[in-house]
């Protein structure tokens, strides 16, 4: 059997035991979404101080590729500037994982790598325009996340 | 006479579309079946035809074209009459699938017929167009919408039903032939004797039966039956309600508009006879007709022997599954029990894992929750695999599932 362009150990492991698993009580960001096709569902928690990521977390239940995906999303984010996250590109992810293909591949299956991505970014937008009153910041992060599948 | 060689490879030249390669270049191995089924050449030729030679309105003119028309969509429905033994082709209303047949009933039938107070009874193996009707009208009307369960083999728990006809307020018991998920066959005889002790009406589901095994709705004594040609080798966008004759004319009617009045006046207008009340505007004319060349087809190999065949792959894929490593197989696991539909997961693996990896091998089956979300709530899923067959699927591509499926094993270490 020749080696699976998508089932690579990394996702069988990752999906076996997803990173940062579990749930940030009162986080200041949290958001919430799932794929109808697949029954994915999570909730991305994040902590800052200032700009800081200082916590993630998720939970939920998905498919391999939105637990690896999300997994590896978490520990990218971690201890970075919400400055540089939000400039974050979907390849940035997809890379990580060699899942660049399903951009082209599986128009279906996409929509399991990003999901934690669009979270995120939604869930940054509504950090910075609810919490924060700071449209400005925010930039078009709602329309980044619309576009990303 | 029915024929009784099976000649499969016959059978699979007719149909185009499995001469396909996909992914990589596999061999298509179809086996969605239970979602929609392959056209024969048969049928895909009377839709060009049709169009190329035919085309026109149907009951409205009298040129040539419009009466060769109306004659060949009349004839289909004789067609399907004769198909499911009904002596009385005004019984035969022709609407666009399983799902807006069973709205016709819910709307025109029970916004008459079901009151406050009243029971409404459907199943937890539903296909959500045998749900929600029923939720939309129980919720309006204020009846109760009651559930039969199933047990852990799939199959439904009857003293339930005896339970709520006891009460007497029962209206109308709405359950499919075969589950769409599990394949579980229900004793409808069994139930359409209850309800006719409880003077309660009974609707069946056949999406998942008329396709797959003879159907006598003549004999069968229901009351209202409903499904769809797509899912036996015939076009998308034709579905069949048929009901008895006195409850379809005191029936008012679903949707208003051209063909199906007799007399409009400004304020007041009198319904066209049976079957017309109930088709309203230009039906799916093109599709209808070329409906009977799936009949035929299917008349041709013989229902006894659709059934026959699906049971013997049925029989063969479940032994062969049962062996596959970290599998769970849902419903009856008993081919005689249940049509050819085998619903698993495997332990901790996602259902859209699997049916990607099968899928790589160009293997197509259905993973989700299957328009049946109470099911999978009691099953406690999110969602499942499906593979389902029909009469031109083969023992050796069961082994190319078969196959598949210890690639998930292993790819997740199971
Ligand atoms: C048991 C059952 N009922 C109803 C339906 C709905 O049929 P349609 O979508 O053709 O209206 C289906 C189709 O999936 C089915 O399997
Ligand atoms: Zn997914």
């Amino acid at each position: 059997m020749s080696a699976d362009p998508i089932y690579t150990e990394m996702i069988i492991e990752y999906s076996r035991n997803p990173s940062n698993f579990g749930k940030i009580e009162n986080p200041h960001i949290h958001r919430h979404d799932s794929n109808p096709l697949c029954g994915d569902s999570i909730d991305l928690y994040v902590n800052v101080d200032g700009n800081k990521i200082t916590e993630v977390k998720f939970d939920g239940k998905g498919c391999a590729i939105c637990m690896a995906c999300t997994s590896v999303l978490t520990e990218m984010i971690k201890g970075k500037n919400l400055e540089e996250v939000k400039n974050f590109k979907k390849d940035d992810l997809l890379s990580e994982l060699g899942l660049e293909h399903l951009i082209k591949t599986s128009p279906v299956r996409i929509k399991c790598a990003l999901l934690s991505l669009k979270a995120l970014k939604y869930g940054i937008y509504s950090y910075f325009v609810d919490k924060m009153n700071d449209t400005e910041a925010a930039g078009n992060l709602k329309e980044e996340a619309a576009s990303l599948y | 006479m029915q024929s009784t060689t099976y000649s499969l490879d016959s059978i699979r030249s007719d149909f185009p579309v499995l001469e396909r390669k996909v992914r990589d270049n596999k061999p298509l191995v179809y086996l969605d079946n239970a979602a929609t089924t392959q056209k024969p050449i048969q049928v895909i030729d009377a839709i060009t035809d049709y169009y190329k030679n035919h085309n026109s309105n149907i009951h409205r003119a009298v040129h040539a074209l419009a009466e060769e028309s109306t004659e060949a969509f009349e004839a289909t429905r004789g067609k399907v009459a004769k198909f499911l033994n009904v002596a009385d082709t005004r019984e035969i209303i022709f609407v666009k699938g399983t799902t807006e047949a069973i709205n016709l009933v819910a709307y025109a039938w029970g916004r008459d017929n079901v009151q406050k107070g009243d029971i409404v009874v459907t199943t937890e193996y539903e296909h959500h167009s045998n749900i929600v009707p029923w939720q939309l009208l129980t919720q309006e009307t204020g009846a109760e919408l009651k559930y039969i369960d199933i047990d852990e083999n799939g199959e439904l728990m009857l003293e339930q039903l005896d339970e709520y006809l006891a009460t007497g307020k029962v209206k109308l018991v709405a359950v499919s032939h075969v589950s769409n998920v599990l394949g579980t066959i229900t004793d409808v005889k069994e139930i359409i004797k209850k309800c006719k002790n409880a003077d309660a009406k009974i609707l069946i589901d056949g999406a998942q039966a008329v396709p797959h095994m003879k159907v006598d709705i003549g004999n069968l004594g229901c009351d209202f039956y409903a499904f769809s040609a797509h899912k036996m080798l015939g076009p998308t966008g034709v579905g069949v309600l048929w009901a008895r004759k006195e409850i379809l004319e005191k029936m008012r009617p679903f949707l208003g508009g051209g063909d199906m009045i007799r007399e409009v006046h400004k304020y007041e207008t009198t319904w066209n006879d049976l079957p017309y009340k109930f088709e309203a505007g230009t039906p799916n004319v093109a599709d209808v007709i070329c409906f009977t060349a799936a009949i035929d087809y299917l008349t041709k190999i013989g229902m006894d022997n659709v059934r026959n065949h699906e049971i013997e792959l049925t029989k063969y894929a479940l032994e062969k599954m049962s062996k596959v490593k970290g599998i769970v197989i849902y419903g009856p696991k008993d081919p005689e029990k249940q049509g050819g539909v085998i619903s698993f997961n495997f332990k901790d693996v996602h259902p859209h894992d699997v049916a990607t990896i099968v899928d790589k091998n160009g293997v197509a089956i259905r993973s989700g929750h299957h328009c049946a979300q109470v099911l999978m709530e009691k099953l406690e899923v999110p969602a499942t695999n499906r593979a389902s067959f029909y009469i031109y699927n083969t023992k050796q591509e069961v082994d190319v599932l078969i196959d598949s499926l210890d690639q998930v094993a292993k790819v997740f270490k199971l």
